[in-house]
């Protein structure tokens, strides 16, 4: 077969389980070219979150992701606190990242399990969703929820780890490590999953610098870039941790990284248990002040932008949110060509992809495909509309 | 006449082997749940499937051969005559004819080949991908899988006739016990896998790749009709090789356990496994597996 063939992933494929459009162009089994469409899920949450106010805005932005649930919120509060000038008290600075490294924890098992699905060994799957259950369990034991832990408040945390907690906690996390054992032997010893993983999916640290990829996708092509490191927010810094890096930048790499952040995680959290020091959780905050703040993490899947503005109301006027699988995803581009079809599903799910953090709204003409609108066209819209409203009710501009 | 067609259609044909072979699902669905940590379906999970799907409608997409609707019975009509030969020679083995395993052989073939026809009739990309793949997949197996049973033939003293593999094996013991009967063994149970289409060679139903490929544009009766065509194949495929390989003792009881015993080793090697691409199935099948198929032929005719 010469001819190119068109294999559409998506907009529902099972191999996602979120809807996104992947049109490979494939020659045989080659893939030679791919478009990627995403925006099946643009919620407009930037602009929801303009009429909300700053408290309600940290459960707003904590549902744009149910895997990241905790990292949103953790870059809106620093972005708050940056704003507004807030000192937070030591104690939530350590609960905070406790729950953000639980989180990766159990991303990373989701992903692993994910990862063994798209290659078709289910077991994986089912076993690192199994090891991922404790994990949701202890959420529901500190926070009282297993997804949306809502634990993230402007100037702390909206609950305290109790000391009977911290005891279960802590054996959770020993039962868990030889789990992770466990899938760290199965993956580096199998040799059929080294014959599917290995040199496939390449993103040379070139191509990784050039497509601006963040987090462990960046780590596995060899750039050491953690934010966690570079930006230290929370209590990173107070505690010692390495990032892991790979050189190879293939999906056996990436899979690497991810599972050797698993042990970095649960020293974290481990020593953070113990450091922790005792008093108050929140800064109680009265009033925000007029300003501009920005704030980021490193979610699981790289780093998770927030800038805020803020005009001395109790509303954000202007709030702009970077989620890492927007740079991630589009690096499928170098990624996934000249691989074959079977390589593509694991490539395209490699970089851990999360459409429903990254959605953007393009407004397409629907016989032409043509964009007919774009992010500049939508605000001069907006503008106009504004505009129109003040006329119509007599305020001046 | 009325015999025959009891045969073909009861027992051991049809009926009796598409029972068997739901169990044998069901067995291999339960015990794929056991390992994964989850509880599996009750035992009548797969036959209710069949009859569900008997009555959801049949959509023929557009653009469609004859073919499409005509290939899943050539693959049923197929594997039911090997379930009906293989069945009648387990409990007879003198009413077996002359050269019946090249028949089996070429029988044995032909549901791939249906798979073939119907996934490229059906107009879809991602079925005629699953269909190269699987025409791939029937190169690279049935080498090594005809190298395996020439294996049986030599140490049958040159015997084509199931019915006489049978009995050579009840009078010498079984091919299995020997350094050549291993070898073969195990690459017919690797080429077994392969025609079953299990992990790790799904590739031509890769969901997660290309939604079940082959058979994406199936729905209703030809897809319960494939479904039970799989089922059989379930049931025959392992019984043929208890037959050439493991035959010494085949009263009842004893063929039950072999063919439990074989059935959960592939539904283990299912299990530790992801699928692997085509070109390294292909590459696996053509490279060491042949050679060790070969080097099996080898020791046959030195009479190890």
């Amino acid at each position: 077969m010469s001819h190119k063939v068109l294999i559409p992933i998506g907009p529902y494929h099972p191999l996602q389980d979120e809807p996104e459009f992947f049109r490979l162009y494939v020659e045989g089994e080659r893939v030679v070219d791919i478009d990627i469409v995403i925006g099946y899920l643009h919620r407009g949450i930037e602009k929801l979150s303009e009429s909300k106010h700053f408290d309600q805005v940290t459960f707003l932005v904590e549902r744009i992701c149910g895997i990241c649930s905790t990292s949103h919120p953790f870059a809106y509060v620093n972005a708050m606190e940056d704003l507004a000038k807030i000192e937070v008290p030591e104690r939530a600075l350590f609960i905070r990242t406790i729950i953000a490294e639980m989180e990766r924890i159990h991303s990373h098992l989701l992903w692993l399990g994910l990862a063994g699905h798209f290659i078709g060994y289910n077991t994986v799957w089912m076993w690192a969703w199994r090891y991922r259950e404790p994990i949701l369990d202890m959420f529901e034991m500190i926070t009282g929820n297993r997804n949306h832990y809502a634990m993230m408040k402007i100037g702390g945390v909206r609950r305290d780890i109790k000391d009977e907690d911290i005891s279960i906690l802590k054996k959770t996390l020993d039962d868990l490590l030889p789990a992770v054992d466990m899938f760290k032997g199965a993956v580096m010893d199998d040799p059929v999953i080294k014959a599917r993983l290995k040199g496939i999916g390449i993103l040379t640290k070139q191509q990784a610098i050039d497509w601006a990829v963040v987090g462990p996708t960046a780590r596995a092509s060899g750039i050491n870039i953690d934010v966690r490191k570079d930006d230290p927010y929370g209590a990173y810094d107070k505690v010692s941790w390495n990032v892991i890096v790979e050189e190879d930048g293939d999906i056996f790499a990436k899979t690497i990284v991810r599972i050797l952040e698993l042990y970095e995680s649960i020293s974290i959290i481990r020593q953070c248990l113990d450091k922790m020091p005792k008093g108050e959780i929140d800064a109680n905050v009265k009033d925000i002040p007029s300003g501009e703040g920005i704030g980021h993490v490193e979610a699981p899947r790289g780093e998770c932008f927030h800038y805020v503005r803020s005009d001395g109301t109790n509303r954000p006027v202007r709030h702009k949110i970077r989620a890492p699988s927007y740079m991630n995803v589009a690096s499928n581009k170098v990624a996934a060509v000249g691989g074959t079809l079977s390589d593509a599903a694991i490539t395209l799910a490699a970089v851990d992809p999360c459409y429903c953090c990254t959605e953007r709204l393009i407004v397409l003409d629907k016989h032409s495909d043509k964009k007919i609108m774009n992010g500049w066209d939508l605000i001069k819209l907006s503008q106009e509309k504004t505009e129109k409203l003040k006329k119509i009710i007599g305020c001046k501009s | 006449m009325i015999k025959i067609f009891f045969n073909y259609l009861i027992f051991p044909g049809f009926l009796f082997s598409a029972c068997v072979g739901l169990i044998a699902g069901w067995i291999d669905r339960k015990v794929t749940a056991r390992i994964q940590w989850r509880v599996g379906p009750p035992w009548y999970q797969n036959f209710v499937d069949i009859v569900k799907l008997l009555g959801k409608e049949t959509i023929v997409p557009a653009g469609a051969k004859i073919t499409f609707l005509l290939s899943p019975v050539l693959g049923l009509l197929s594997t039911i005559l090997v379930a009906t030969i293989l069945g009648v020679t387990v409990r007879l083995p003198l009413e077996s004819f002359a050269g019946d395993l090249i028949v089996v052989l070429y029988l044995l073939i032909i549901p791939a080949i249906a798979i073939i026809i119907g996934a490229s009739s059906s107009h879809n990309p991602l079925a005629s991908v699953g269909a190269s793949r699987e025409m791939k997949l029937v190169l690279g197996y049935e080498l090594p899988f005809i190298l395996s049973i020439i294996v049986v033939i030599i140490k049958s003293a040159g015997s084509i006739q199931i019915g006489s593999i049978l009995n050579h094996q009840i009078n010498f013991g079984s091919n299995l016990a020997s350094f050549s009967g291993i070898l073969a063994f195990l690459v017919a149970i690797i080429c077994m896998q392969a025609k079953l289409g299990f992990v790790p060679f799904d590739m031509s139903e890769a969901e997660q790749e290309i939604m079940a490929g082959v058979f994406i544009e199936y729905s209703g009766l030809p897809l319960a009709i494939f479904k039970l065509t799989k089922a059989i194949l379930l049931y025959t495929m392992p019984l043929l090789l208890i037959i050439l390989f493991w035959g010494r003792d085949l009263t009842p009881l004893v063929l039950i356990a072999k063919y439990t015993a074989l059935l959960v080793t592939i539904i283990l090697i299912k299990n530790t496994n992801p699928r692997l691409r085509i070109d390294q199935a292909l590459r696996f099948f053509w490279g060491p597996i042949t050679a060790l198929a070969i080097i099996a032929v080898i020791l046959a005719l030195l009479g190890l």
